[in-house]
């Protein structure tokens, strides 16, 4: 990287900037996001530990039992405005679990509701949500039929 | 109830996540973009037989994050074409997943209802 272009163009600049930034505001996200997001995932475990040997539940439907609890804690959390905090602070810690799922629908929707209850609440809980589920049931869709073939 | 499963679920969650965060920071990418790839990754890493044996070792760590959802799609979809042929393609990814997104429409619904939006700050 020529340095002395620096101050004529802004890509040469940014390569420059991202290459002596310090690495440490990277390793401290990294780092933050590996523990919420593990406690996260810890707390899971625990809710389908509970499903599965308080309530009896099978495996499948004690994971299910555990996404529909943090999917609840996430809205109620997101709803009194707490959710956001640890978001800022964990970044994909928090969005990549279900948790973050949930966050995505519930955020717009609250914040859309003055727009009305079907437009607004209605419409913008499915802003991110919309397109995670479109790709995830296509892709499935195209596994079902593909393992339906192989089979036939 | 196995404290070592419990670590598994803590590391596995934990570097999911950590994947993503370096997603973020190295590409741009916006977290519904990740998201997508999450649950599209899930999906396909499911369907060719690899999520499952990730699952079985990290528990909660492998099935809570996105591409947890990914996996109950594929898995639910297999067993609905075992079951039903060529209807269970349009039947198992939902079946499957149905608790998880009844309770985020349901739970947000009621949530956006009851709460003010916050000020962003």
């Amino acid at each position: 990287m020529n340095r002395k272009n620096i101050h004529s163009d802004p890509k040469a600049y940014q390569t420059l900037a991202d290459q002596v930034s310090p690495n440490s505001k990277m390793a401290q996200m990294l780092l933050r996001s590996f523990w919420v997001g593990g406690v996260i995932c810890v707390l899971g475990q625990g809710l389908t530990d509970i499903g599965r040997l308080v309530l009896k539940l099978p495996s499948s439907a004690a994971s299910t039992f555990a996404s529909i609890v943090l999917v609840f804690l996430t809205a109620l959390l997101t709803g009194i405005g707490i959710f956001d905090k640890i978001g800022q602070y964990a970044g994909a810690g928090s969005f990549v679990p279900i948790s973050g799922f949930a966050n995505a629908m519930v955020s717009p929707a609250l914040e859309f509701r003055r727009e009305g209850l079907v437009l607004g609440l209605a419409a913008k809980l499915f802003t991110i949500a919309g397109p995670v589920l479109v790709y995830g049931i296509g892709a499935s869709v195209i596994v079902g039929l593909l393992y339906a073939i192989i089979r036939w | 109830m196995d404290i070592l499963m419990y670590l598994k679920a803590f590391v596995v969650g934990g570097l999911l996540c950590v994947i993503g965060e370096v997603l973020v920071v190295k590409t741009k990418l916006t977290p519904a973009r990740i998201l997508v790839i999450y649950i599209l990754t899930g999906v396909v890493l499911s369907a060719a037989g690899l999520y499952g044996p990730l699952a079985d070792f990290a528990g909660a760590g492998a099935t809570v994050p996105l591409t947890g959802f990914g996996h109950a799609l594929s898995k639910g979809v297999i067993m609905a074409v075992q079951e039903l042929g060529f209807l269970g393609a349009f039947t198992g990814g939902l079946t499957a997943t149905a608790g998880g997104i009844s309770a985020a429409v349901f739970f947000g619904t009621l949530v956006a209802l009851c709460f003010k939006p916050k000020a962003k700050g």
